[in-house]
C-alpha cells in the first residue's frame, strides 16, 4: 500500500496554516484510496513539538529532522531529504503553493523527474492517475492536467483545501537530513518579517485590501482598523498602492503579486483592475466598497456598498467589533 | 558577467479568451504577444548588472515556432546582444519537458549567470527555472525582487507572504526575478534598429518527455451577479447582517 505524503511549512519556528492544509488534503486522500499520511517537518531542534498538530489534522507518522541548519528555510538540504525519502513507496505528496511551496516542489519533482501539479485548486485521485485543476492566464483559464508518474507532486493553492482536524496517532520518527544541512550553497541569512505579529496574507481567513481611493498612505489605519476588528485578517494593497510606496512590495494582491483565496475578501476603494482581480476573484465571498457603482470590482463581488470609502470604513469597523463581541 | 535569460513569448492578458476548437488551447485569432510579464523584468535586470559593470554579454534564450523569433528581437532592442531560438513547433505545457531543452542549451553556454522570469505569466506554473537549476546542479534563489553581488557571491531578497527572506548563493547560479527588481525598458528606435542585426540562432529544441498531459482548457465559471447592499454608511447594517447571517463569515 503506497502511502501519502505532505510537507509542513514552518517560518520562525511557527508552523504554517500551510502546513494543516497539506496534511488535511493528505489527509483525505489516504481516507479515500488508502495508505498512511506521513508529514515532514523541519526546523531548529524543538521543532518537534508542532507534532501534536500535525497529528490531529490527520498525520499518522510524523518525521521529524531537527538541526540548526534548519533555523531558517534550507531549500537544498530539504529538496534532498525530500527525494530521499520520496523515493520510498508514495503515491502522492502534498506542498502548499506558498512562497516556499513554491521554491521546494519544483526542486523535489525534478529531483524524482516525475511531474509537478502546481498552485492546484481541485484534485482527484482516479487509478493510477491524478487529474488537477490549475487556474492560468492570470486566472482567467482553468487548466486540467493528467499526472501519471509516481509520487504524484501537488502544490495546493493557499485556501484551495481548508484545514480539518482528524486526529491520528502521528508517532514522531526522528529522521536525519540528507547530507550535511550545513553545506547547502543556497543560504537563507535571515528571515525579516514584516508588520509585527499580524496575520500575513498566506495565513488569514480574512483579507481587508485597499486600493487608490483610499487616497494616502495614511488612510491605509483606517483598513488596519478594520482588519483589527475581525481580529482573524490581514491587509492586503493593488499594484498602485504599492507602486506608490502606501505599502510594502509584499502586500500586493494581483496578477504579479500574491493570489489569495481567504474566506472574506473586503476591496476597499478597488476599482478592480483585471491585474487585481487575478489575484483575489477565487475569494469565497468579496465584498466591495467603492464610489463609482460602475466599477468592475461590483460585477464579482458578493455584497457592494456604493460610497466614500473613508466614510464607511470607520462605521464598518465599530459594526463589525460590535458583531464580533455579540457572537 | 555573462548573463543567459530565457524568455517567454505570452498573449497580452488584458482580453477576454476564447478556447480553440481543440480544447486545450488558447484560440489565438486577434491576440496581441509580447515577453512575459516576469521576463521582461529579468531581461532588464541583466541589462543593468552588465550596464553597471560596463563589461558582460546578455543572451537571451526563447523555447517555441518561429513566432518566438519576434520576442527574441524585443529584447534584443532592449539592449540584449544575441538570442538563441530552441526550435519546437508543437506547444510544450510540462516544465520539466521545458527544463530539459533549456538545460541542454545551457550547460554548453558558460554562463556565470542564468536568468528567469519567476514564473510565465500564461501557463504559471514558477516551475521551470528551478527545474533547470536541478538538471544542471546549480544553486537557485527564486521570486527575488533584489539582487546585488559580493565577489563570486550572489546576495538577494525573496519575497515571501507579508516578509521577506535574504538569501545567498556562490556563482555560477540561477536566479527568478519578482516584480519590483526593475520596470523594464522601453525599446528606442536606435535599440529596434540596432536588434535588427544582431545574431539569432535556430536550433532545434531537445525537449523531454512530457510527464503530465493537459487534458482540457476552460473559462472558469462565472461568479454569480452580486448585489449592491446600499450607499454610504447606512448600508452598514445591512451588509454585517448578511456577512453573519447568508455567508456565515462574520
Amino acid at each position: 500500500m503506497s502511502n501519502i505524503f505532505a510537507f509542513a511549512e514552518t517560518r520562525g519556528g511557527e508552523l504554517r496554516r500551510a502546513a494543516l492544509e497539506a496534511v488535511t488534503a493528505a489527509r483525505q486522500t489516504a481516507d479515500q484510496i488508502g495508505g498512511e499520511v506521513r508529514v515532514l517537518i523541519a526546523g531548529a531542534p524543538g521543532i518537534a513539538v508542532h507534532a501534536a498538530k500535525l497529528a490531529a489534522h490527520g498525520a499518522d507518522i510524523v518525521l521529524v529532522v531537527e538541526h540548526d541548519a534548519f533555523t531558517h528555510y534550507n531549500p537544498e538540504a530539504l529538496a534532498s531529504t525530500l527525494a530521499a525519502g520520496l523515493a520510498n513507496n508514495y503515491r502522492a505528496a502534498f506542498f502548499s503553493a506558498s512562497a516556499q511551496g513554491k521554491d521546494l516542489a519544483p526542486r523535489v519533482a525534478a529531483k524524482l523527474k516525475v511531474g509537478l501539479a502546481s498552485d492546484v485548486t481541485e484534485f482527484a485521485f482516479s487509478g493510477d492517475a491524478v487529474v488537477a485543476k490549475h487556474p492560468g492566464y492570470t486566472g482567467k483559464i482553468v487548466q486540467t492536467l493528467t499526472l501519471k508518474a509516481t509520487p504524484a507532486i501537488i502544490s495546493l493553492r493557499p485556501g484551495a483545501v481548508l484545514p480539518k482536524e482528524s486526529p491520528k496517532a502521528g508517532t514522531v520518527q526522528n529522521i536525519p537530513s540528507a547530507g550535511d544541512p550545513a553545506a547547502s550553497r543556497v543560504v537563507v541569512t535571515d528571515t525579516v518579517v514584516g508588520g509585527g505579529a499580524k496575520l500575513d496574507l498566506g495565513e488569514a481567513p480574512v483579507i481587508i485590501s485597499g486600493g487608490r481611493g483610499l487616497k494616502e498612505a495614511a488612510n491605509f489605519t483606517l483598513v488596519e482598523d478594520l482588519a483589527a476588528a475581525f481580529g482573524n485578517a490581514a491587509v492586503g494593497a493593488t499594484r498602485a498602492v504599492t507602486d506608490e510606496g502606501w505599502r510594502p512590495h509584499s502586500d500586493q494582491i494581483g496578477q504579479t503579486g500574491r493570489l489569495v483565496s481567504p474566506d472574506l475578501y473586503v476591496a476597499c476603494g478597488i476599482s478592480g483592475a483585471i491585474q487585481h482581480l487575478a489575484g483575489m476573484r477565487t475569494s469565497k465571498t468579496i465584498v466591495a466598497i467603492n464610489k463609482d457603482k460602475e466599477a468592475p470590482i461590483f460585477k464579482i463581488a458578493d455584497y457592494g456598498i456604493v460610497g466614500d470609502v473613508l466614510e464607511i470604513l470607520p462605521v464598518l469597523t465599530e459594526a463589525v467589533k460590535a458583531a464580533k463581541q455579540g457572537a | 558577467m555573462k548573463i543567459a535569460v530565457c524568455i517567454k513569448r505570452v498573449p497580452d492578458m488584458d482580453v477576454r479568451f476564447k478556447i480553440g476548437a481543440n480544447g486545450t488551447s488558447v484560440d489565438e485569432a486577434g491576440l496581441k504577444f509580447d515577453i512575459s510579464d516576469f521576463d521582461g523584468y529579468a531581461v532588464e535586470a541583466a541589462l543593468q548588472i552588465k550596464e553597471k559593470a560596463n563589461a558582460g554579454e546578455v543572451v537571451v534564450i526563447s523555447l517555441g515556432a518561429d513566432n518566438v523569433q519576434e520576442t527574441l528581437r524585443k529584447a534584443m532592442s532592449m539592449g540584449a546582444d544575441r538570442a538563441v531560438q530552441l526550435k519546437h513547433d508543437a506547444p510544450v505545457f510540462d516544465s520539466f519537458a521545458i527544463a530539459t531543452a533549456l538545460a541542454a542549451e545551457l550547460s554548453t553556454g558558460g554562463y556565470d549567470l542564468v536568468m528567469f522570469g519567476r514564473m510565465s505569466i500564461d501557463t504559471a506554473n514558477q516551475a521551470t527555472g528551478t527545474m533547470v537549476a536541478e538538471l544542471l546542479g546549480l544553486p537557485i534563489i527564486t521570486a527575488i525582487s533584489k539582487l546585488d553581488f559580493d565577489g563570486g557571491t550572489v546576495k538577494a531578497r525573496r519575497e515571501l507572504e507579508g516578509s521577506y527572506e535574504l538569501v545567498e548563493c556562490p556563482l555560477p547560479a540561477i536566479v527568478t526575478i519578482d516584480e519590483g527588481i526593475a520596470r523594464p525598458r522601453y525599446p528606442s528606435l536606435k535599440g529596434i534598429m540596432a536588434a535588427k542585426k544582431k545574431p539569432l540562432e535556430t536550433k532545434p529544441a531537445q525537449v523531454g518527455e512530457q510527464r503530465y498531459t493537459l487534458d482540457k482548457m476552460e473559462l472558469p465559471a462565472e461568479r454569480a451577479a452580486g448585489r449592491i447592499v446600499g450607499e454610504g454608511k447606512d448600508a452598514v447594517p445591512e451588509l454585517v447582517r448578511l456577512l453573519k447571517e447568508e455567508a456565515k463569515v462574520l
